[in-house]
């Protein structure tokens, strides 16, 4: 299992990186962490004709905090932002989501902006960025635009990224919910989630849940949750919407018995 | 800018355990493989290649990560240190491989290399674990005979003498 030859590029700025995506387009890869990517490779799942390595780019490894959101730049790993100080105060979402992404040793290399790219519909960043309602910022020589996360996440492994942009950074506006939750199903603690269900309450009692693994990309709906028996028939009646899919791991129909099981626990967790 | 053609062997210079080497690569080469092949280090064990038995697993600039998910250029200039730089060199084991010999924590010692280094990483940043962060941190690794119980009572010993000296016995 290894790659079949490609030509390997590290530019010192994003202006080298976007003439090269410039160049060679959707022939090209961006090699950040290489976590999602060179498995891909190494299984040969997938070609490149060239990667082009972001990994040691300062001008993209910073994660900022102004008072609307938070940018996390593209060469930022999983685990930096995990240690950012102020996460679980202001982003408890996220700080109770990370943990689940992958393993200590994926974490310390994968990105946080490359998994939101790669866009595995049962990973947890892209559920996260969901329910944050972020976006991801783009840039090509064209120019720069953000896409919210509802439209850059269109399906499996699928994105509205044109073949010569790169994600530069992603924002999470700052959340006003005031309790949240996130659980999944998993083989094996770290591996991707059968689901992943996350769970966010506002001030006024509105609950908004998001689930991943049931759809080619995260879904969101907000659910009257008045009590514990109005919250079970909303959350029933959105899995039979979503149907969900069979895989090797499961059936759809166990994929929809688990959103009703796990999406009933983290209602209940934030209902409090 | 650093550029390789697929086809063309370069020369990557890199600083493993301490000392400065070089070998000829191509960009698909992975560091598990340059490391093994390329540099002769052949402590590092290569399980499954696709980053999930942690077998490979080495420190980059003193953090875990998985050498088959790195391209040997990817490490170019970076501190490399592996399951070679742990014992000393008349051959004394660390504390950390003491605890696992001690407790019967590897059998065929296969995934033991990548357990040892993530840990190295781990409890460097975090002296005092939990059995419950030792527990997350180990799951990044496949055991597949000793089973995982007698690798965390290793783990917390070490973890438990790390501010008092380790008692002989």
């Amino acid at each position: 299992m290894k790659p079949r030859p490609f030509d390997y590029v590290r530019p010192d700025t994003v202006e080298e990186v976007l003439a090269l995506l410039a160049e060679h387009g959707d022939e090209a890869r961006i090699l950040a962490g290489g976590q999602s990517l060179i498995p891909m490779l190494n299984l040969r799942l997938i070609e490149a004709a060239v990667l082009i390595d972001i990994s040691r780019l300062a001008e993209l490894d910073t994660i900022r905090s102004d008072g609307g959101a938070l940018e996390v730049g593209a060469a930022v790993t999983q685990n930096k932002l995990m240690a950012w100080p102020d996460l679980a105060r202001d982003f408890a979402l996220l700080a109770a989501g990370l943990p689940f992404v992958g393993h200590f040793q994926t974490r310390n290399k994968g990105t946080v902006c490359g998994s939101i790219a790669h866009a595995d519909p049962s990973s947890e960043l892209p559920l996260l960025l969901a329910m944050y309602a972020g976006e991801v910022v783009l840039r090509s020589q064209r120019g720069t635009r953000a896409v919210p996360a509802e439209d850059f996440h269109k399906d499996m492994l699928t994105t509205a990224r044109e073949a010569d942009e790169l994600v530069v950074t992603v924002r999470f506006p700052h959340p006003s919910d005031r309790r949240v939750a996130f659980r999944e199903i998993a083989r094996r603690h770290g591996d991707f989630a059968i689901i992943a269900v996350a769970a966010a309450a506002g001030a006024n009692g509105a609950v908004t849940l998001g689930v991943g693994g049931m759809a080619g990309r995260p879904m969101t709906r907000a659910i009257a949750a008045r009590d514990a028996a109005s919250a079970a028939d909303a959350i029933g009646q959105w899995a039979e919407e979503l149907e969900g899919y069979d895989d090797l791991h499961a059936s759809a129909a166990m994929r929809r018995d688990m959103l009703r099981k796990l999406a009933a626990n983290v209602v209940a967790e934030v209902a409090q | 800018m650093r550029a390789v053609k697929g086809d063309q062997k370069t020369r990557i210079a890199l600083t493993l355990n301490g000392r400065k080497l070089a070998a000829e690569a191509e960009p698909r080469l992975l560091l598990s493989d340059f490391l093994r092949h390329g540099l002769g280090a052949t402590g590092t064990h290569v399980g499954c290649e696709h980053g999930v038995c942690g077998a490979c697993t080495v420190l980059i600039d003193g953090v875990a990560v998985r050498s088959c998910l790195t391209l040997a250029v990817q490490a170019e200039g970076r501190e490399v240190r592996t399951v070679e730089s742990l014992a000393a060199p008349d051959g004394a084991l660390n504390p950390l491989q003491a605890a696992f010999r001690d407790h019967h924590a590897l059998q065929c010692g296969f995934c033991t290399p990548g357990i040892l280094m993530s840990f190295t990483d781990f409890l460097a940043r975090n002296p005092q674990p939990s059995e419950a962060q030792i527990r997350e941190v180990l799951s990044g690794h496949l055991c597949r005979c000793t089973g995982y119980a007698n690798i965390v009572e290793a783990i917390k010993e070490v973890a438990s003498s790390s501010h008092a000296p380790r008692s002989e016995g």
